[in-house]
């Protein structure tokens, strides 16, 4: 099959490399080759940061170029815009409609841009957007953004709910895996 | 079982599996987590050393004692650990002794983009060049057969893309082999009758491992259709495998020095046209050229940062892909400090004092981006100091009494002291202030001498860093809590005034630490605030404002309280609400 690409999106520190790391799981054990990319360093320190999820029968780049996206998933909404030129035309965003305020925004140096979900429709692109902060904190907090995230994702994909369960039961400490169950329950009725 | 492994990850595992007993190493991105991960290992002792010198210099007294060793830096790292690096070429080794160095092409977190495979050629030592995580595992078994083969070190490149993806992997099992160490002084001591004897040697080594690069599966090809041949090697080779398939040939370069020169001659004989495609610098293409070949390369692929699929389909006539654009100007998102982070503080204080400040590698350099604005020159690990004395010494009483530099506390154990020594003994007035967050931070927290523990998170031996000031000579030795701006102000102020020089330690630890404590996040009183927009002067990415008045996020504030003492009215308080 040729290659899928996904592509995690969001701010320093959000918490992506948990959803990637769950997404690599999950797609080796359903016997696909898989190649992740993340970055580290300095980036992380509330910068743009991004990760790339490829499965297929053979991946070779590890890494998602433009109009390669077949999803983004964003943890932020500004985030998802700034990376949509990677998403494929017939692409799907899913995102979380949280605003983080880059610094720019913060000094007053320029605004955050106002009604990206219909901006980035009227572009073309099929966004699914949502308050996952509110889901996550229904869920029992807010770290829990990455599962709504996930649980939103798997609508789009055929994989049956065990596959995610067993997935989710191997990425995620034992302590909060409920929690973390819930978080992706909600995102997933969404 | 197969396993997806990040490619750093895999280095660590193909060293466990090779047997090695010794690492030392100094963390940088995108090398940190090959040790991190070996350090996993109860079976291999791993160390975090203070620089990248003391960490080669280590892994040589390793191999010399008959153990398999090792250490890793980054691109910029190995110029540091370039001394011994080089005349290592001379002695050989014992046991297997095997170097990583990890480039950054495209300066994810790095502030040049220099190309290691200069040093290999240099220093006249074999590289390998993995291009994901299963060659990185391995490349770095293979490293050690090569070591001890040709009784030298090896230096294994990696790359941010090789380094931080993840692909699979097949893990395999440990086996240790081990040497006993011999006395031979002609072999390990270099002094000039004795480096005379092993020039020729190491000569003599370039020829047998270019013949080994010749024939070995480390070098490959890849023959499809023959119009186009592509050398290439590392990431790049899986851009090219992903654009073109088989519809070119391929040589896929493993072994990055000494170059397979039949080998090359060989397939640019088979295929009509030759491209070298090689993030960074012409290298391969430069050696090609050497042997005569009609060859293209930089021509039409760039030098500057970092490629990809689409970048060298464009370049090399096939069709990039196009993405949905949105017509919008989107304010960009450079990283900033953390809220809560020490260094915040401090470099508000030097902003508002209108000092010039010399700064060096870490978080801290994020003290250069706007609002703060207040670092004025970063160059390399430990420069900070060492340009203040020269800085100083040139401009005379006048810079004195308002130039600082800023040196993380890590940073100052690898290359600051000597520094600071120069200050003391040359005599330059000058203000030293190690901003010491008790971590070493941008790598993502790896322990350094000062924090009294190990890699492994052990208790370790601790340096007291008022104490090793005063030691030297130092008189004045202040120590200040960032998060309190009179302090600072007070502190920098005197020491800036004093007749001798001085060093302040600006002590608190990093926010991001699991044992630091998160206050409760504050809340603005939208009837007190008078939105003069104060508190945004010390770039807090938790405030911003909104309908004119300031807004606190509470998902991002950690109660620090540095924007309190900037509120006049006294608009912002405690939520009291704690995090769990």
């Amino acid at each position: 099959m040729d290659t899928k690409n996904i592509m995690i999106v969001g701010v320093g520190g959000q918490g992506s490399l948990l959803a990637s790391k769950l997404l690599g799981y999950l797609l080796l054990n359903e016997g696909y080759d898989v190649k992740v990319s993340e970055v580290h360093g300095m980036s992380q320190r509330g910068g743009s940061v991004v990760t790339y999820v490829r499965y297929g029968s053979r991946v070779a780049s590890p890494v998602i170029d433009e109009g390669e996206a077949d999803f983004i998933v964003s943890f932020e909404l500004l985030e998802a815009a700034r990376w949509l030129p990677f998403l494929k035309p017939d692409g799907q965003v899913v995102t979380n409609i949280q605003q983080i305020d880059p610094m720019p925004v913060v000094t007053g140096a320029m605004e955050y841009p106002e009604d990206l979900v219909r901006k980035m429709r009227d572009a073309g692109a099929k966004v699914d957007a949502m308050d996952c902060v509110a889901l996550a904190q229904e869920a029992g907090t807010v770290k829990a953004v990455n599962l709504v995230l996930l649980g939103r994702l798997s609508h789009y994909f055929d994989f049956p709910d065990e596959v995610w369960q067993k997935a989710i039961e191997a990425c995620v400490p034992q302590k909060f895996l409920e929690l973390n169950r819930k978080a992706f329950e909600l995102g997933k009725k969404a | 079982m197969k396993q997806l492994m990040l490619g750093n990850k895999a280095v660590a595992r193909g060293l466990y599996e090779a047997g090695c007993c010794f690492a030392s190493s100094y963390p940088g991105t995108p090398s940190t987590e090959v040790t991190e991960e070996l350090a996993k290992y109860d079976e291999v002792y791993c160390e975090w050393a203070p620089n990248e010198k003391v960490a080669m210099e280590g892994a040589f007294g390793a191999s010399l004692a008959g153990y398999r060793s090792f250490c890793a830096m980054k691109h910029v790292g190995l110029n540091v650990a370039a001394d011994p690096l080089y005349t290592m070429s001379y002695t050989g080794v014992n046991a297997g002794l095997v170097i990583v160095v990890a480039d950054d092409a495209g300066m994810h977190s790095s502030q040049n983009e220099q190309d290691s495979r200069h040093h290999a050629i240099a220093a006249k030592l074999p590289m390998l060049e993995p291009s994901d995580s299963a060659e990185a595992l391995e490349f770095t078994k293979l490293a050690y057969e090569i070591s001890e083969k040709f009784d030298t070190p090896v230096l294994l490149k990696m790359c941010t893309r090789v380094a931080h993806s993840q692909s699979v992997v097949d893990p395999g099992e440990r086996s240790v082999p081990v040497k006993s160490y011999e006395k031979n002084i002609a072999k390990y001591v270099m002094m000039p009758g004795n480096a005379k004897k092993r020039h020729p040697i190491v000569e003599e080594r370039t020829r047998l491992l270019k013949e080994f690069a010749e024939t070995s599966s480390v070098n490959r090809v890849e023959m499809g259709g023959t119009q186009l041949g592509i050398i290439t090697s590392s990431t790049s080779y899986q851009y090219v495998t992903e654009v073109f398939g088989d519809s070119v040939s391929i040589l896929k370069i493993g072994m990055a020095n000494p170059l397979p020169d039949k080998l090359i001659l060989d397939f640019a004989s088979k295929v009509d046209r030759l491209v070298v495609v090689e993030e960074l610098d012409p290298v391969m293409e430069n050696h090609c050229k050497a042997l005569g070949l009609d060859v293209q390369g930089k021509d039409i692929l760039p030098i500057i940062g970092e490629f990809s699929q689409n970048l060298i389909a464009k370049a090399l006539g096939a069709e990039g892909k196009k993405g949905i654009t949105l017509n919008e100007t989107l304010p960009m998102r450079p990283p900033v400090m953390c809220p809560g982070c020490p260094h915040r503080g401090l470099f508000y204080t030097l902003k508002k004092l209108g000092c010039t400040v010399l700064g060096d590698i870490g978080c801290y350099t994020l003290g250069a981006v706007a609002p703060l604005a207040s670092m004025e020159m970063t160059l390399c690990m430990g420069a900070s100091i060492s340009a203040l004395h020269g800085f100083n010494k040139m401009g005379g009483e006048e810079s004195e009494k308002h130039t600082v530099c800023v040196i993380g506390d890590s940073t100052f154990m690898h290359s600051g002291m000597t520094g600071l020594a120069n200050v003391a003994y040359n005599q330059s007035n000058s203000t030293v202030i190690i901003l010491d967050n008790s971590i070493t931070g941008m790598t993502g927290h790896q322990q350094n001498p000062t924090t009294g523990y190990n890699i492994k998170g052990d208790p370790a031996g601790k340096i007291n860093l008022e104490a090793l000031c005063r030691a030297m000579g130092y008189n004045r030795v202040a120590v200040v809590d960032p998060y309190d701006l009179k302090a600072c102000e007070t502190v920098i102020k005197e020491e800036l005034q004093a007749a001798e020089p001085s060093v302040i330690i600006s002590r608190r630890p990093c926010a991001l630490l699991k044992y630091v404590k998160r206050k409760p996040a504050l809340r603005v009183d939208t009837d007190k605030c008078i939105g003069c927009k104060s508190c945004m002067k010390i770039g807090c990415p938790a405030i911003s404002i909104k309908n004119g008045k300031a807004r606190v996020d509470e998902t991002l504030c950690v109660g620090c309280g540095v924007c309190t003492q900037m509120c006049r009215p006294g608009a912002l308080a405690s939520t009291g609400k704690e995090e769990s």
